[in-house]
C-alpha cells in the first residue's frame, strides 16, 4: 500500500512539472511586450522597464524557467500587479464560495447522478430508462450560464424563493449562505450529473449481468442488498472516477456561474483579473486549480485501492 | 486480386451500416437538429427581417411582437435576426475548431502512436494540457490572446486537441500490432503508406464520433467565452455574445438571453444525439459508455 502511492506520488512530479510548464508558457502568448500591454498604452518608459526587470522578463527564458520552478516550489505562485498582494494571498481570500460551490454542486451531482443511473440501470428499456437518459442528454447540451438565468427568472425573480445574486459569508451565518448557493449549486450539479449518471447506468449494466448477481439473487436476498451491497459496490470504480474528473469540470463551470450569480469567489477574480490585465493573477489562479484537479485525482486513484482490494499495487 | 466477390461484401457491409444508420433514432433525430441549424445559418442573410447590425434606440428592450418576434435587446437591436446570423458565426467557429483540432490531433496522434521517443514527450505535454480544466485554460488562453474571433478558434483547438490525440493515439497502438499491419510491411509497404492506407481509415470512426461531441463541446465553449466577454466581441453576432449584454437586463427583458440560448441548446443536443447515434452505429461495443 505504501509503495503503491509512493509510486503514484512519484508519477505526479512530471505531470505537475509539465503543468508548471504550461503555465509559464502562458505569458509568452502575450503578442507583445507583456509589461507594456499589463501597464497599458499610457505608461512611461521608466515604468515598463521597472515592471520588466521586477518580473524577471529582461532575464534569459531558461534563467527565467529556473527560478520560476523554484518559486513554485516554495509555493509562491507570483504577486498580482493590480492587487499589490501575493496571488496565493488573494485566491485564498476568495475561496470560501468557490470552493462551497464547488463542494455543494458535487453533492448535488453524485447524489442526483448516481441515482438516475442505477434507476436507469433497473429498469433498463423501459420509458423511466428513456426519461433519465433523456435528461442526461439535456444536462450534457444545456449553456450553465443560461440555465442559472432562467433559473433565476423562474426561482428568484418569479417566484421570489431564493436571491437573485450575491453571496453572504458563512460567518454571518450558514442558512443564509446555502440559501445564496442553492440555486449557482443545483446550476452546477445539474449538469455535471449528466455525467455521472450515464457513467453509473453503463457499469451498473455491466455488474448486473455478472454471475454474482445472479446467484446473490438465486439465494434469495433482498432487492436492497442486492442492488446497493453486491452490485453499486462492484460499480463504484468507474463513478468514483468520473466523480473525481467532474471536480475539475466543476471548478471550471464554477467561474461562469459564478459571474451569473455575481459570487465574490475565485472565477470573478479571474475575469476580474482579465480585464485589469493583471496576468500574474491569471496564471496563478490556473495553476492553483490544475494543481488542484491533478492532487483530487491523485486521491482518487489511491481510493481505487481502498474500494477495490483486487487493483494490486502495481 | 480483388474478385467480385470481395466488392460485393464491401457493398454490403456499407449498405448495412447505413441503413443502420437509419434505423438509429437517436442519430436521426439528431442530424435533423444540426441540419435544420445549418440550413438556418445559410438562409439567414435571406430570412432575417433586420440586418444584424441593424439599430433602433426608440424601441430599446421591447418584448417579442409581429414585427420582432423574438424582441429587441439593450441598444435596440432585432434578437431574431441576430440569432439567425448568429448561427452562422457560432455555427462556423465550432466546426473551425474541430477542424484544427481534429487534423493536428490526428497527425500528433499518429506519430504519436508510430514513435517511441516522439510518444514520450507529445503525451506528457498533453496529459499536462488535460489536468487544466478545459473552460478554465480556454479563458486564460483568451486573457493572454485576447478577445478577438480567430483567437476563439485557436484556444479551443488549443484545449481540444489532446482528447483527439489520444483517441487516434489509442486506436494506432492497438491496430499497430495486427497481422494485417505486419503482413503489409512485409510485402515491403512503406511506413508513410501503412499510416495513411491502412490504419488512419481504421481511425476515423472513433475521430468522427469523437469529432462530434467536440463540436458540441466548442459550441457551448464559444458561447460561454463570448458570454463572459472573453469570446467573439459583442458586435459580431455569435450566439453567446448575444447574450452577454441580455445577462444585466434578465429582470426587465429575459427574452435577450431566452432564444439565442435555446438555439445553442438545439444545436448541441443534435450534436450529442448525433454523436451517441453514430458511436452505436460504427462500434456497438462501445454502447453505452
Amino acid at each position: 500500500m505504501r509503495e503503491y502511492i509512493l509510486k503514484r506520488i512519484a508519477a505526479l512530479i512530471p505531470v505537475l512539472l509539465i503543468v508548471g510548464l504550461i503555465g509559464f508558457t502562458l505569458l509568452s502568448l502575450i503578442p507583445g511586450d507583456p509589461a507594456a500591454v499589463m501597464l497599458g498604452p499610457e505608461a512611461s518608459m521608466e515604468d515598463i522597464i521597472a515592471l520588466r526587470s521586477e518580473m524577471g522578463l529582461d532575464l534569459p527564458a531558461p534563467v527565467r524557467l529556473f527560478r520560476w520552478y523554484v518559486r513554485l516550489f516554495q509555493g509562491d505562485l507570483g504577486y498580482s500587479i493590480f492587487l499589490y498582494r501575493p496571488v496565493l494571498q488573494a485566491i485564498i481570500e476568495r475561496l470560501e464560495p468557490t470552493m462551497l460551490l464547488t463542494f455543494m454542486a458535487l453533492i448535488i451531482a453524485g447524489v442526483l447522478g448516481i441515482t438516475m443511473g442505477i434507476t436507469a440501470a433497473i429498469k433498463r428499456g423501459t420509458f423511466i430508462d428513456q426519461m433519465v437518459m433523456s435528461l442526461s442528454l439535456l444536462g450534457l447540451s444545456i449553456p450553465s450560464f443560461w440555465l442559472a438565468l432562467i433559473l433565476i427568472v423562474f426561482f428568484a425573480l418569479t417566484l421570489g424563493l431564493f436571491p437573485v445574486a450575491g453571496y453572504s459569508p458563512i460567518e454571518d451565518g450558514w442558512w443564509k449562505t446555502l440559501h445564496h448557493l442553492t440555486l449557482p449549486a443545483f446550476t452546477l450539479g445539474f449538469i455535471q450529473s449528466a455525467f455521472i449518471a450515464r457513467m453509473t447506468r453503463s457499469s451498473m449494466l455491466e455488474v448486473l449481468n455478472q454471475d454474482y448477481i445472479r446467484t446473490a439473487k438465486a439465494k434469495g436476498l433482498g432487492f436492497y442488498k442486492v442492488i446497493v451491497v453486491h452490485a453499486l459496490r462492484n460499480a463504484f470504480i468507474p463513478i468514483v472516477t468520473v466523480m473525481g474528473l467532474s471536480l475539475g469540470g466543476l471548478m471550471a463551470g464554477a467561474i461562469v456561474v459564478e459571474t451569473v450569480f455575481a459570487l465574490p469567489g475565485i472565477g470573478q477574480l479571474v475575469l476580474a483579473s482579465i480585464s485589469r490585465r493583471d496576468y500574474p493573477m491569471v496564471q496563478g489562479i490556473l495553476l492553483f486549480i490544475a494543481s488542484v484537479y491533478v492532487l483530487v485525482n491523485f486521491l482518487v486513484d489511491v481510493l481505487y485501492v481502498i474500494l477495490d482490494p483486487r487493483i494490486k499495487y502495481v | 486480386m480483388i474478385t467480385n466477390n470481395q466488392i460485393d461484401s464491401g457493398k454490403v457491409v456499407r449498405k448495412r451500416i447505413f441503413s443502420r444508420m437509419l434505423r438509429n433514432r437517436s442519430m436521426t433525430i439528431g442530424f435533423s437538429l444540426v441540419m435544420l441549424m445549418v440550413v438556418i445559418a445559410i438562409i439567414a442573410p435571406i430570412v432575417s427581417p433586420f440586418g444584424p447590425m441593424d439599430i433602433d434606440p426608440n424601441l430599446r428592450l421591447k418584448p417579442p411582437n409581429k414585427t420582432h418576434i423574438f424582441g429587441t435587446d439593450n441598444i435596440g437591436q432585432d434578437v431574431f435576426s441576430r440569432a439567425l446570423w448568429g448561427s452562422r458565426i457560432s455555427l462556423l467557429t465550432g466546426f473551425l475548431i474541430v477542424l484544427t483540432a481534429g487534423s493536428l490531433g490526428i497527425v500528433l496522434g499518429l506519430i504519436a502512436g508510430y514513435s517511441r521517443s516522439f510518444d514520450a514527450i507529445t503525451m506528457r505535454i498533453l496529459d499536462g494540457l488535460m489536468a487544466f480544466p478545459t473552460t478554465l485554460l480556454a479563458i486564460a488562453l483568451m486573457a493572454v490572446l485576447g478577445a478577438r474571433l480567430s483567437n476563439v478558434i485557436i484556444a479551443l483547438a488549443i484545449v481540444y486537441t489532446p482528447s483527439v490525440t489520444r483517441v487516434v493515439r489509442s486506436v494506432v497502438l492497438v491496430i499497430k500490432e495486427t497481422e494485417y499491419i505486419e503482413a503489409a510491411r512485409s510485402i515491403g509497404n512503406s511506413n508513410l503508406r501503412i499510416i495513411l492506407k491502412h490504419i488512419l481509415p481504421n481511425c476515423m470512426a472513433p475521430i468522427i464520433v469523437q469529432g462530434s461531441f467536440i463540436f458540441a463541446q466548442s459550441i457551448l465553449a464559444e458561447a460561454a467565452l463570448s458570454f463572459l466577454g472573453v469570446g467573439v466581441p459583442p458586435w459580431i453576432p455569435s450566439w453567446g455574445s448575444i447574450m452577454t449584454g441580455g445577462r444585466l437586463f434578465i429582470n426587465v427583458a429575459p427574452w435577450i438571453i431566452f432564444f439565442p440560448g435555446l438555439f445553442v441548446l438545439v444545436t448541441v443536443l443534435g450534436l450529442n444525439l448525433f454523436g451517441d447515434g453514430l458511436r452505436d452505429v460504427l462500434d456497438p461495443r462501445l454502447r453505452g459508455l
